[in-house]
């Protein structure tokens, strides 16, 4: 399986109506590819685009113009003009998508959280409740916090889970912005081995990695915010 | 057609031609389409509806100077109302009348259908106070047309499940809705339900008719009647334990009737004539223990 | 995706006399897919949804629904019987009051067992049965099987209605307003049963509503609409995160956040 993900061309202006029509352009003809076994690291000073780069790479941001072309499993799509419902499929079983915030129902106990991403990419009920469990033990959560929701977590408590949710998934493209900015030492280190092992079995990464030994540590390429209005 | 029976004013049984023939279109209508509610232009007859107006008014659309009329109520031809419809015919029309079922061609009857099973050629017709069998659970009329029309008789169901819920059976014993011809859902009229299974392929005709709700629906000779029910609670009758004291019967439907004023009680036939035909014919009552 | 829709509104238009409540409306919903319709007050949602779901004649335009036979059926060139029969089968609608949806004179069994009566089902013992398995499903006691609903609070009223349209194993529900006059901790609870049957069950949905909040949470795909006009649609938090259209964007800057 060689997965890809491929932007070509993509321009992205916000324009904000309801405070006075104010125009910010973000992204400027931005090209950009990630091959499967590829960790890219977007580099460059906040508010450059870099989140909106990984938004956009999983449909939560609508580009004006450009491709947004994701190969996986022998299938290519254009993420920016496929249907709602080809999107939807491609979150599923194609593309995790490890935001900095965990939007969390309340009510919904931490292993829940994850073995709903294993069962939407098609396990069995059973094997998802299990790789959920293998997940929260390698990112180091506590058993007795796995019945629990996740909102009264502490914010890296939070962010494992969070990742958790998106690794239970052999996704073959993976978009992370800031994995470990809560992390302590050790559980860096987990995240790190987590991504690295994506890499090795073919997938595609695209991060945004703040923490200069992390990037160190995962990316096999950087590309700066500041070169990306450019073909590349 | 007027006899010269009757009294000077009055039209042969009492309502007019043009009516007659308003009904009569309702009847055929009615039986064209076994179990159906035809809705036709009541009238107002000399007695308040709830007392048996609808049932007057088809048995004067159908009756002629050559028929015999019976009129029971609640199986006697001797209550207040049956001797009242009774002598209502005689005058209004000049017709025999009679007590005997085996002798009449009209029954004109109220909350039973006679023992003696009737003969081709009878006609049966039914007091109707309401002809609608969804009215409870559903109030609106123009749904409940839409119900027949559609088939769409769950809700008749629903009734007779929370029977089962709040009882353990269906406890429904009077006016028990039954399905005509494989179509249509028919309220019997508030006949026992002992008495449903006799209008399964009844050789006789039988007509209803509700004055106030005007409506005519009709059960075509040997037509199929089937009581609803459920396959694990079908529909059965509950015979009584005891005899009819003065002809004992035991598959009749009884009455039970306080004899003193210490709440003695005998249970006897409600259809007297029956009974009174089973005591000519020597039955003895059996010796009371 | 070569899968066709379960439901097809083309030019859905609706007027009452002089006020134009909906205009040309377009909406497609897959199997599987729940989608939002959100607005304010006068938007012509409750409209929209009436027409689509068989209960209100539009003024103009075709709902085509694809039933489980495979055969598309034009809501509105369909008669009576074929529309009524659907609503009570393959289709079902959740009333935004459950008493609307609800035969308030009936047991809890009753009303969940009335659908499959309406279809034939003629054994006491398996339609109890099947009912109360589902008011389980729906997470009521089935102790209250008996119970009549006004002795149910609004929550629970919610949830019968939910059960009793469900048993039919519908494949398209609507939901009008499915939380709307339900206390904040009932509707949490609420919205978690419909996400879980949405996901179980593999239901369609469509579900008028003026709340973001359940939008995001229940659904996939999202229609905004004003003035009887959708003015922007597509993936639920595409058009949430990054609205584009002014009017969507007044919307989602509206909600106060907690």
């Amino acid at each position: 399986m060689t997965a890809s993900l491929r932007l070509v061309d993509v321009s992205k202006t916000f324009v904000l109506h309801n405070q006075d029509g104010a125009v910010l352009r973000v992204l400027d003809r931005l090209s950009l590819e990630v091959e499967g076994g590829e960790c890219v690291a977007l580099v460059g000073p906040s508010g450059a685009g870099k989140s909106t780069v990984l938004r956009i790479a999983c449909g939560n941001y609508a580009p004006d113009w450009g491709r947004v072309l994701v190969a996986a499993g022998g299938r290519a799509t254009d993420i920016a003009c496929a249907p709602p419902r080809a999107v939807l499929a491609l979150r599923r079983q194609a593309i995790g998508h490890v935001s900095q915030f965990l939007r969390v129902i309340p009510r919904v106990p931490a292993i829940e959280v994850v073995a709903e991403a294993a069962r939407l990419a098609g396990s069995s009920p059973d094997d998802a409740h299990a790789r959920a469990g293998e997940m929260l033990d390698i990112l180091r959560i506590p058993r007795r916090l796995w019945s629990l929701s996740p909102t009264t977590f502490s914010g890296g408590e939070q962010q494992r889970v969070n990742i958790a949710r998106t690794m239970v998934v052999p996704f073959p493209i993976l978009l992370l912005d800031e994995p470990t900015a809560s992390l302590d030492a050790e559980n860096r280190a987990v995240v790190v081995d987590l991504i690295r092992d994506a890499c090795r079995r073919g997938a595609a990464v695209l991060g945004i990695f703040h923490d200069a030994d992390v990037r160190a540590a995962v990316a096999t390429r950087e590309v700066a915010c500041a070169t990306l209005s450019r073909a590349a | 057609m007027t006899t010269a029976t009757a009294p000077a004013g009055y039209n042969f049984a009492y309502l007019d031609e043009g009516t007659k023939r308003m009904i009569r279109r309702a009847i055929l209508k009615a039986i064209a389409i076994p179990g159906y509610q035809v809705p036709f232009g009541s009238r107002e007859m000399p007695l308040a509806y709830g007392w048996g107006t609808g049932g007057m008014q088809v048995t004067a659309a159908v009756i002629g100077a050559s028929d015999r009329l019976k009129v029971i109520d609640q199986g006697a031809d001797d209550t207040t109302n049956a001797v009242s419809i009774r002598r209502f015919f005689a005058r209004t029309a000049g017709v025999a009348t009679t007590e005997r079922t085996a002798e009449a061609t009209i029954i004109q009857t109220r909350h039973r259908i006679p023992e003696r099973p009737l003969r081709e050629g009878q006609v049966l017709v039914y007091q109707v106070p309401m002809p609608e069998p969804l009215r409870f659970i559903e109030p609106r009329e123009s749904e409940t047309r839409k119900m027949h029309a559609l088939v769409e008789y769950g809700a008749m169901h629903v009734r007779l499940y929370e029977d089962i819920a709040a009882h353990g059976r269906i406890t429904t014993a009077y006016g028990y809705p039954v399905l005509v011809n494989g179509r249509y859902v028919m309220s019997p009229s508030p006949i026992p339900k002992f008495d449903n299974p006799k209008m399964d392929m009844m050789p006789a005709l039988q007509l209803f008719g509700a004055g106030r709700e005007k409506r005519i629906y009709a059960v075509p000779p040997y037509t199929p009647v089937r009581s609803l029910d459920f396959d694990d609670h079908p529909f059965a009758i509950e015979r009584s334990d005891q005899p009819c004291a003065l002809c004992g019967s035991t598959d009749t439907y009884l009455d039970e009737v306080v004899v003193d004023d210490q709440g003695g009680r005998v249970f006897v036939c409600s259809d007297s004539d029956h009974c009174g035909e089973r005591q000519e014919a020597g039955r003895a009552a059996p010796a009371r223990a | 995706m070569t899968e066709a829709p379960l439901l097809r509104v083309r030019g859905l238009s609706h007027a009452y006399g002089s006020r134009i409540a909906c205009s040309a409306v377009d909406v497609e919903v897959w199997p599987g897919e729940v989608l939002a319709i959100v607005g304010e007050s006068g938007s012509g949602k409750s409209t929209l949804l009436n027409c689509i779901s068989g209960r209100m004649r539009p003024g103009a335009g075709e709902v085509v629904y694809r039933a489980k036979d495979g055969r598309e059926v034009d809501l509105w060139q369909a008669s009576d019987a074929q529309r009524r029969l659907l609503a009570r089968t393959e289709l079902g609608m959740v009333h935004q009051n459950p008493r609307d949806g609800l035969r308030l004179g009936v047991s809890a069994g009753g009303n969940v067992g009335e659908r499959l009566m309406a279809v034939g089902a003629r054994n006491y013992g398996a339609i109890r049965a099947t009912a109360a398995e589902w008011l389980a499903r729906v997470e009521i006691d089935v102790g209250r099987i008996d119970d009549l609903p006004r002795t149910f609070s609004g929550g629970m009223q919610q949830r019968l209605q939910i059960a009793r349209v469900l048993v039919s194993r519908p494949r398209l529900v609507f939901l009008d307003e499915p939380t709307g006059g339900l206390d904040v901790s009932v509707q949490a609870r609420l919205l978690d049963l419909l996400r879980s049957l949405s996901r179980d069950l593999g239901l369609a949905a469509i579900i008028v509503t003026h709340d973001l909040a359940v939008a995001r949470l229940l659904a996939h795909r999202i229609c905004v609409m004003r003035g009887g006009e959708v003015v922007e649609d597509g993936l639920t938090d595409r058009v949430l995160d990054d609205p584009r259209h002014p009017y969507t964007q007044l919307l989602v800057s509206s909600v106060l956040p907690p």
